[in-house]
């Protein structure tokens, strides 16, 4: 692969990217339109994260893939393939070990510390879209600050639920100012956005956008007073490690139906495995 | 018992191994040479290279062989090669009054300067199948005769020069490069006609047919469509001068839409325009009725609501490969998501049920 710069993009373009994170990291929560790149994989593959990731690695780093929480499924393994080819990386699937993680609709279950980034790919960065389809109103809904709509949407799930009918990618509101769409991970993850020790940078690759998260950052999920904003999961504990604080994939065994659960995060299962849990079903 | 589901990268490599082999069909079958695809599929190469946004031929074709067919498909191996490529710099812009024309026609005059060129065109042949081609025979040799010497001029031309037509626009501003800068609104006509240009044939097609039967229609006229090779000039800083580094085939349609006027201003036509890579004449003329809907705005016409007007609609789904990479996207696994909407729905109907056993008890 020498006929392509280290990490695919070239270094012209990395820096067109970095200035995008850098604003991105001044102004929490904000989209910063960048002039993304067609990759060679598809668009909607991870193509923000790919050049997201692109950008910030150094031959130093050493990287991790997670798809659904797993390193194991496809296109996790297709983008870290990617990178050992093109930017020669060390790889790894333990998240501590990690110094940057690209993610597809999770957050890992154990903390985050400093020095970590974490990348995550975005379908629809903008958290009004299915509330305005047009992009023109929807930053001009953003500089005014003009987010009623949004809470006319969950309260009016409310009144015909009784709940708040968001289950992932739920809208959260960064540092008191711009409502973000956290990508779609299940709310489940929601409470771990705020706070955290590591960077977080999102990228949509199709839609030409890039936020962050700087570590330490005020996130809160929308909800009303009266019906505050719950963390959802499945409640059942795993399977194979006996978890009952992860969040859980809900797995069909046979023909009748018959399920179980196991942990969506699969470096946290094998780890606590690896501690000696056992769940139910462990072998 | 349960496995954690494994050998992702096997189960890829494997696929991309039996892709292969299914591109290449049965060997018994002589292969397919990527000159063949040029010479003998050019239309197809010529959508390649128009939507893809890369004029070369060659490569056009070897992304068609390696897309088994698959024309988005090979649109999308040019764009991600074409992303890659250093720019040097921009050329000047490209003269089609100069063009060798292959076809040049015009609509709205039965005859004039140039003639009307009919040049290789489907137009007038009966669709019907011909089995010769299955025997795999020679064709044989046109008639050809020497082109008429000199430019050939623009039918707009004429009309302009009568005050008919409004004034094509003129300006030094370098239009904005969608391939460089992320596209945002409102986009002016440059940045529009670009996104158009490498815009899907069908998408296009499929909104200018919409003006034609009443969304925004702007009964437009083929004032001229021509088709051919143009050279391309560039400035050479070290030269000072610009030097002339290749040709590209294009196909430009010029439309004459309905005037407008008012007490105060005599009536004129308008313009709708198209441009695009190879012999596309369908897709330049879909480019100049969508263009033409586009500007309903700076004429000061009504906009009825019409897709083919509303510029943001039309610009941000008119890319077939982020499109295509969008839509096909959702058959990757969700099945986080989809277990967050799993405990919902259930919990959302384990009330509902407890609300009608109770209205039921009262």
């Amino acid at each position: 692969m020498s006929a392509y710069n280290f990490a695919y993009l070239d270094e012209q373009t990395k820096r067109m990217i970095r200035r995008a994170i850098l604003k991105g990291l001044a102004i929490p929560g904000y989209q910063v339109p960048f002039a993304s790149r067609e990759m060679p994989m598809p668009y909607g593959w991870g193509t923000g994260g790919v050049q997201v990731s692109a950008a910030v690695l150094i031959p130093d780093d050493t990287f991790k893939v997670i798809d659904q929480g797993s390193d194991d499924t496809t296109n996790a393994v297709s983008i870290r393939t990617f990178f050992e080819r093109t930017a020669g990386v060390e790889t790894t699937t333990v998240t501590r070990d990690a110094s940057v993680i690209q993610t597809r609709h999770r957050i890992p279950e154990e903390r985050l510390h400093e020095g970590q980034i974490l990348v995550y790919q975005v379908p629809i960065p903008e958290p009004l879209r299915f509330l305005e389809p047009r992009e023109s109103e929807t930053r001009k809904m953003h500089g005014l600050e003009e987010y009623g709509l949004m809470h006319v949407k969950l309260y009016e799930d409310i009144s015909r639920h009784g709940h708040i009918a968001t289950s992932y990618a739920y809208p959260v509101k960064v540092e008191g100012r711009y409502v973000m769409d956290p990508s779609p991970i299940p709310k489940f993850d929601n409470p771990k956005l705020g706070d955290m020790a590591a960077i977080q940078l999102f990228g949509a690759g199709r839609e030409q956008r890039i936020y962050a998260l700087p570590p330490y950052t005020q996130v809160v999920s929308l909800d009303f007073e009266d019906h505050p904003f719950e963390a959802t999961k499945a409640d059942h504990a795993c399977s194979l490690c006996g978890s009952e604080d992860s969040y859980q994939d809900e797995v069909i065994i046979d023909d009748a139906g018959r399920r179980m659960f196991v942990c969506s995060d699969a470096d946290y299962c094998k780890a606590r495995q690896a501690a000696g849990h056992h769940g139910k079903d462990a072998a | 018992m349960y496995v954690a589901v494994k050998g992702g990268e096997r189960a890829i490599e494997n696929a991309h191994a039996w892709l292969a082999e299914e591109r290449r069909g049965d060997t018994e079958i002589a292969e397919l040479s990527v000159a063949q695809i040029r010479e003998q599929l050019s239309l197809a190469v010529h959508r390649v290279s128009a939507e893809g946004s890369l004029f070369d031929p060659d490569l056009a074709a070897l992304a068609i062989k390696q897309a088994r067919g698959d024309l988005i498909e090979a649109i999308f191996l040019i764009r991600a090669y074409r992303t890659t490529l250093p720019r040097f710099g921009f050329s000047k812009p490209v003269d089609t009054g100069v063009m060798t024309c292959d076809r040049r026609i015009s609509a709205s005059f039965k005859d004039l300067p140039g003639g009307q060129v009919l040049g290789p065109t489907f137009d007038y042949s009966h669709r019907l199948l011909d089995f010769k081609l299955a025997a795999e025979g020679e064709v044989p040799e046109a008639p050809s005769q020497e082109a008429e010497a000199g430019d050939v001029p623009h039918v707009t031309d004429f009309l302009n020069r009568e005050g008919l037509i409004e004034e094509p626009p003129h300006g030094d501003t370098p239009p904005p490069d969608l391939t460089r800068e992320p596209l945002e609104m409102p986009a002016d006509r440059a940045l529009r006609l670009q996104a158009l240009t490498r815009a899907d044939e069908g998408f296009a097609l499929g909104l200018a047919y919409s003006t034609q039967r009443g969304y925004a229609r702007n009964h437009a006229f083929v004032g001229e469509l021509r088709i051919g090779s143009v050279p391309v000039e560039m400035e050479i800083p070290e030269l000072g001068f610009a030097i002339e580094i290749g040709e590209v085939v294009l196909t430009e349609c010029e439309t004459v839409n309905q005037f407008k006027g008012s007490k105060a201003e005599p009536p004129q036509f308008t313009r709708g325009y198209g441009l695009v890579f190879g012999q596309s004449e369908r897709k330049a003329i879909s480019m100049a009725l969508v263009d033409r809907a586009l500007r309903w705005e700076e004429l000061g016409e009504d906009n009825i609501g019409a897709p083919a007007q509303d510029a943001e609609f039309v610009l941000y789904h008119a890319d077939n490969i982020q499109a295509t990479g969008f839509l096909e996207h959702i058959k990757l696994p969700h099945y986080v998501d989809f277990q967050s909407e799993l405990e919902l729905v259930r919990k959302l109907r384990r009330e509902a049920g407890t609300d009608q056993v109770q209205e039921a008890a009262e």
